[in-house]
Order: structure tokens, then C-alpha cells, then sequence
């Protein structure tokens, strides 16, 4: 696609669109619970591509993020201001959950400048503990059973903006010095420092942005499913936007979408399978059901593909409507 | 002081079940250098054998007899693992490896959760006695944990220090590229370092289903990713340093239950994992591996 303008229209051109199916209500309730799910699962996973993906590291702690954003939000929509209920407060509430995620992924990235490969791992595996524990603590949010009432504000055309957002900020990162310095992180850290290339900078640019539209994800994934506890921000939460994340393919954003649309979908369509009365969070209910059997099937075409195609399905390349020049990924990740 | 002395007890028995965990992260780490995500849910896996062998089999086994039988099944599930979901990704980038790992987990423990979707009670295996030495109660099982442990884990270190295999598994871990050439056939090597891991994990999922007797199919992420924190504590790939931080993550976490609300507890042992990654980046008894360009 040559046109540098069909970008820009397709969008406005879907987000009237949204507005549409969601003013007429063309589409019934599920479908558009399915479709707000993508949405937020497209955020999630080109987030964690910018720091898993293009600079390298693995990060376990993204649903901690998620969660951070879920709470700060919530608690602005339902503790501060309950009965205001207008657009712009919730505007203001992704995006102070996002401020609020993103700060603490600012602090994450200082103690990365230290540690790195597994042990950077590990520490984020122990912030996100930290978070969950934390949150289970706090009484003013409910401790572990959670927070209730919250409203039902993530709409489509909401979810929409956001994911345009996300693709938008986090593609034009990619593309820009800092994004070039995060990519060079990937290749080789200590010879990029030698290069002159400010990594404490890259590091600190890539956490901020990977964890603040991790907490807007997390915002509108709490007022479109009205209820969150610190179980839903678990090490399975995760690993599932990871499983996204390595099954659409690493250092794409055109991946990451793939990924999450392909992910969701198979889970829904898997969920069908269910017999009994169902599955809330990670307890399930019911003597025998095929549905907890997808949890072994997802992670099973995950083993499969890791086995038969380790980058993912679009690892290391892009769609080509997404590239300024095509020249920047096509180089192999050396190990 | 004798609250606090029984609690060093308690302490003992959930450090030395850590400990073996532990041992399984670390000395995979040590030959193959990746984090065996699996390894919790094999823990898991040996508790559910041993709860399987007592309920299938109609004469009542000597005890020694089912922990040999879960040691050997859970050895064999390791080893298997790491034949078809490992070895084919050995060259390729270290990410897909642990990605791979994490799944395989998963795969277990749902594949547990969807046969056995409640918790069960572990079956008694022995007649338990109780002491009352000043006032501290100890019971034979207790002793019997920390006995089994403490054999297991001075069988390790002989095993790894003494013998033909431990030198041959010590050089992978200094040098994969060379050791071939030394004529050690590397693929056993590492397919024993994995069954030897799995088996003690297994030995170490059967002595916590007798110690605290519900088991479940989350026990594996609840009870697995505490031992990973405690090897990475000690310093991944140091077989001591496995032991050390399994005992001190033991006893972290139950003196904070026994003097704090119990809700803090993977709080604090979380924070300490953090300020000690933060202090010494490569755990307490790890050492930074050399960096090339």
C-alpha cells in the first residue's frame, strides 16, 4: 500500500464504524464482549512485544501493570468520583491508570539497568507477586475479594481509540532514535553502550511506554468485566498475554495483533466446549468439563509452535503497511 | 522461646521440602542454563503418583517402596520432557526455551486440573508418634521429611562432587562446547541431570503431601515458583546455594506467619527476593557469568 493517507482513513473509517455498531447495537453482547476483549488483548500484547520483542528481555510481570492501571482507574471511577458519570472522567481514569503503571515501570527499568536476561526475569515475576500481595492487603480496595461496582464504561469505540493509540505511540517508538536504541538493547546490549547508544535512556522509554499502555489495558479491562480482585492479575493472566505475545511472533506489532486475535478467538471458541456451570477467573466449577481442558490445548500449541516455528507466527517481520522502510527488521536476532 | 522454637522446627521441615525443589531449578540451570518452568508442576506431578500408587495398589507398600516408585515415575516424566520439549530447541534462542518451558507447565498442571479438578486428601501412610521434648511437639513424620531431605541432598552432593557422572555434569555446566570432545555424551548427561531434578522435586512433592495432606493441581505453581524464588535466592545453577535459600526462604516465610498476619507472607518473601536481587544481582551464592562481545 503505497497511498500514506489509507492509513489514516481506514481508521477514522473504523472508529465510525464502531460507533455505529455500538449506537444501533448491530452486533449482540457477546460479540461485542469478544470484540472489546481483542481490543484490550491487542494493547496488552504489542505493550509486552515493545519490551519482550523489540528490546529482548523477558518480562513476566506485565499483568501486574495490568493490574496496577485496573485498580488506580477503578478507584477513581467508583471510590473518588461514584456518581460523576461522564466521558471525560473515564478518559481521565485509563489514562491516570496508565500514569500510574507507567511509574512504577519507570522504577522497574532502574532496577534493570543492573540485572538482565533471567534475573531480570525474576524480578519481574517478583514485582508482580509483589503487586498481587499487595493489593490482597490493601482493605480500601477490598483485599482479595476484590472490587466491586465498578461501571460499565469500556465501550467499543473506546476500545478502539485505545488500540489505535497503542499502535500508533508504540510503532512510531520503534521507528524513532529511542526505538532504534531499544532494537540495538536486543542485538547486544554492551556493544551497543560501546556504540555510544544511551541504553539506560532506551530501557527507561520502553518499561514507561510497555507498562503504561499495560495499565490502560488493565483500566478498560476492569470497567468492561465490572469486577476485579488481585486474582485476576496472576502469574496465569501473564502468561496468557505472553502465550499472545510468542504465538503472533516477536518484535511485530503486526504479530502482536495476530496473536491476539487469533489467541482470543480459539479461547472462545474453545470455551463453546464447556459443559456445567462454567469457569470464573482461574476456579472452576462442575464435576467434569471439557472447557478446563483448553487450558491444556493452548499451552499445548504453544509448546508446538514454539517447536516448529520458535519465533511465532510473524516473528521478526511486519506487515508491510505497518513499515516506513522495510530495511530496519529484517535483520536475524543473533543468539 | 519455645513458640519460637517450634516454629524453627516447622521451619526446617518447609525448608528442607524447598530445598529439594530448589535443587531440581538449579541444577538444570547449572548444565543448561534456562529456568525449568516445569519443574514446579513434576513437584506437583510426585504427589499425585504417590497418591495414585497408595490407591491403586491393593497390598499395603512398604513406604520406602512408594517413594522410590515416585521418584522413579517423576524421574522418567523429566527426562521425557526434556526429550521431546527441550532437546529440539537447544540451539535455538534461549526465549523460545523458557517460553516452551511455561507451557509444558501449563500443560501439566491443567491436564491434572481437568482429571482432578478438587483438592484431595493425602492418604496417611505410617502411624504417626508425637514427642513432647520441653514443651516443643515434634512428630516422627516431621523427622522423617527432614531425614528423607537431608539423605537425598547429601546423596546429591556426593553424587555431583564425587563421581564420574557429577565431574561429567560439572564440565556441561563450565563448558557445553567443549565437553563432547572430551567423549562425555552430553545428551545423557543432561537427560540424567533432568531425571535426577525431577525425581528429587518428586520425592519433594510426596513428603509436602504428607506434611500438609490436601493436594491439588495448584500446588505446583503455589508451592513450585516459592522453591524457584529460593534457588534464585542462593544463586541459580549452585547446588548449595539451592539449599541455602530454600532454608532461609523457609524460615522467612514462617516467622512471618507466625508473628505477622499470614496474608503478608508472599508479600515479605517476594520483598526479600527483590532487595537481594537488587544487592547481590546473582543471588547469595551465585557468581556473574563472563560477558563476551
Amino acid at each position: 500500500m503505497t497511498c500514506r493517507w489509507a492509513l489514516p482513513v481506514l481508521v477514522v473509517i473504523g472508529f465510525i464504524f464502531t460507533v455505529i455498531i455500538e449506537k444501533y447495537q448491530l452486533f449482540n453482547g457477546y460479540t461485542v464482549f469478544v470484540l472489546v476483549t481483542i481490543g484490550i488483548n491487542i494493547i496488552l500484547c504489542a505493550s509486552l512485544n515493545l519490551v519482550n520483542g523489540y528490546m529482548g528481555e523477558f518480562s513476566v510481570g506485565h499483568a501486574g501493570f495490568m493490574g496496577l492501571g485496573a485498580y488506580a482507574a477503578s478507584i477513581l471511577t467508583v471510590k473518588i468520583f461514584p456518581n460523576v458519570d461522564t466521558p471525560v472522567l473515564f478518559f481521565c481514569a485509563v489514562i491516570a491508570g496508565g500514569l500510574v503503571a507507567a511509574f512504577i515501570g519507570f522504577l522497574l527499568a532502574i532496577l534493570s539497568f543492573k540485572t538482565r536476561g533471567d534475573y531480570l526475569a525474576i524480578i519481574t515475576l517478583a514485582f508482580l507477586m509483589i503487586v498481587k500481595s499487595s493489593l490482597e492487603n490493601i482493605h480500601y480496595v477490598g483485599g482479595p475479594r476484590g472490587l466491586l461496582g465498578i461501571h460499565h464504561l469500556t465501550t467499543l469505540p473506546w476500545t478502539f481509540f485505545w488500540v489505535v493509540v497503542t499502535l500508533w505511540v508504540i510503532r512510531n517508538l520503534i521507528y524513532s532514535k529511542i526505538g532504534r536504541a531499544i532494537i540495538a538493547i536486543r542485538e547486544d546490549e554492551i556493544a551497543a553502550n560501546a556504540m555510544g547508544v544511551r541504553t539506560r535512556e532506551a530501557k527507561i522509554f520502553a518499561f514507561a511506554t510497555s507498562s503504561f499502555f499495560g495499565g490502560i489495558a488493565g483500566a478498560l479491562y476492569a470497567h468492561q468485566i465490572q469486577f476485579i480482585n488481585p486474582s485476576s492479575f496472576d502469574i496465569l493472566k501473564s502468561t496468557e498475554i505472553l502465550v499472545m505475545v510468542y504465538l503472533g511472533g516477536v518484535g511485530s506489532l503486526g504479530g502482536s495483533i495476530l496473536g491476539a486475535v487469533v489467541f482470543t478467538l480459539l479461547y472462545r471458541f474453545l470455551e463453546q466446549l464447556t459443559i456445567g456451570p462454567g469457569q470464573l477467573g482461574s476456579w472452576h466449577f462442575g464435576p467434569w468439563q471439557l472447557g478446563t481442558w483448553r487450558m491444556v490445548i493452548m499451552p499445548l500449541i504453544l509448546v508446538l509452535l514454539m517447536l516448529f516455528r520458535p519465533r511465532g507466527i510473524m516473528g521478526l517481520r511486519e506487515f508491510a503497511w505497518f513499515l516506513p522502510s522495510r530495511e530496519l527488521l529484517t535483520r536475524r536476532k543473533k543468539e | 522461646m519455645q513458640y519460637f522454637a517450634q516454629q524453627a522446627i516447622n521451619a526446617i521441615q518447609l525448608g528442607s521440602i524447598y530445598a529439594l525443589i530448589a535443587l531440581g531449578y538449579s541444577m538444570v540451570y547449572g548444565v543448561l542454563v534456562m529456568i525449568n518452568f516445569a519443574h514446579g508442576d513434576i513437584f506437583m506431578v510426585g504427589a499425585f503418583v504417590c497418591l495414585l500408587i497408595v490407591s491403586l495398589c491393593p497390598v499395603t507398600l512398604p513406604f520406602i517402596v512408594i517413594l522410590l516408585g515416585v521418584m522413579l515415575i517423576t524421574a522418567l516424566l523429566g527426562a521425557l520432557i526434556e526429550r521431546f520439549a527441550y532437546r529440539p530447541l537447544r540451539n535455538a534462542p534461549r526465549v523460545s526455551a523458557i517460553i516452551t518451558a511455561l507451557g509444558c507447565g501449563l500443560v501439566i498442571e491443567n491436564t491434572v486440573l481437568s482429571i482432578s479438578p478438587y483438592a484431595k486428601p493425602m492418604p496417611v501412610l505410617f502411624k504417626v508418634f508425637t514427642y513432647h521434648v520441653d514443651g516443643i511437639t515434634v512428630t516422627t513424620l516431621q523427622l522423617m521429611i527432614i531425614g528423607i531431605a537431608i539423605f537425598l541432598m547429601l546423596g546429591l552432593d556426593f553424587l555431583v562432587r564425587k563421581t564420574p557422572f557429577g565431574m561429567a555434569m560439572r564440565a556441561i555446566s563450565f563448558d557445553t562446547k567443549t565437553v563432547p570432545l572430551m567423549g562425555i555424551n552430553v545428551n545423557l548427561m543432561i537427560a540424567l541431570t533432568f531425571a535426577i531434578g525431577a525425581g528429587l522435586g518428586g520425592a519433594a512433592g510426596m513428603l509436602y503431601g504428607l506434611a500438609y495432606p490436601v493436594i491439588s493441581a495448584s500446588m505446583g505453581t503455589l508451592v513450585g515458583w516459592k522453591a524457584f524464588v529460593a534457588a534464585v535466592i542462593g544463586g541459580i545453577g549452585d547446588i548449595r546455594g539451592a539449599v541455602l535459600g530454600g532454608f532461609i526462604l523457609a524460615a522467612v516465610e514462617i516467622m512471618t506467619v507466625a508473628f505477622l498476619p499470614s496474608t503478608y507472607r508472599d508479600l515479605i518473601s517476594y520483598s526479600l527476593l527483590l532487595v537481594i536481587l537488587i544487592f547481590k544481582p546473582y543471588g547469595l551464592l551465585g557468581s556473574a557469568p563472563n560477558q563476551k562481545v
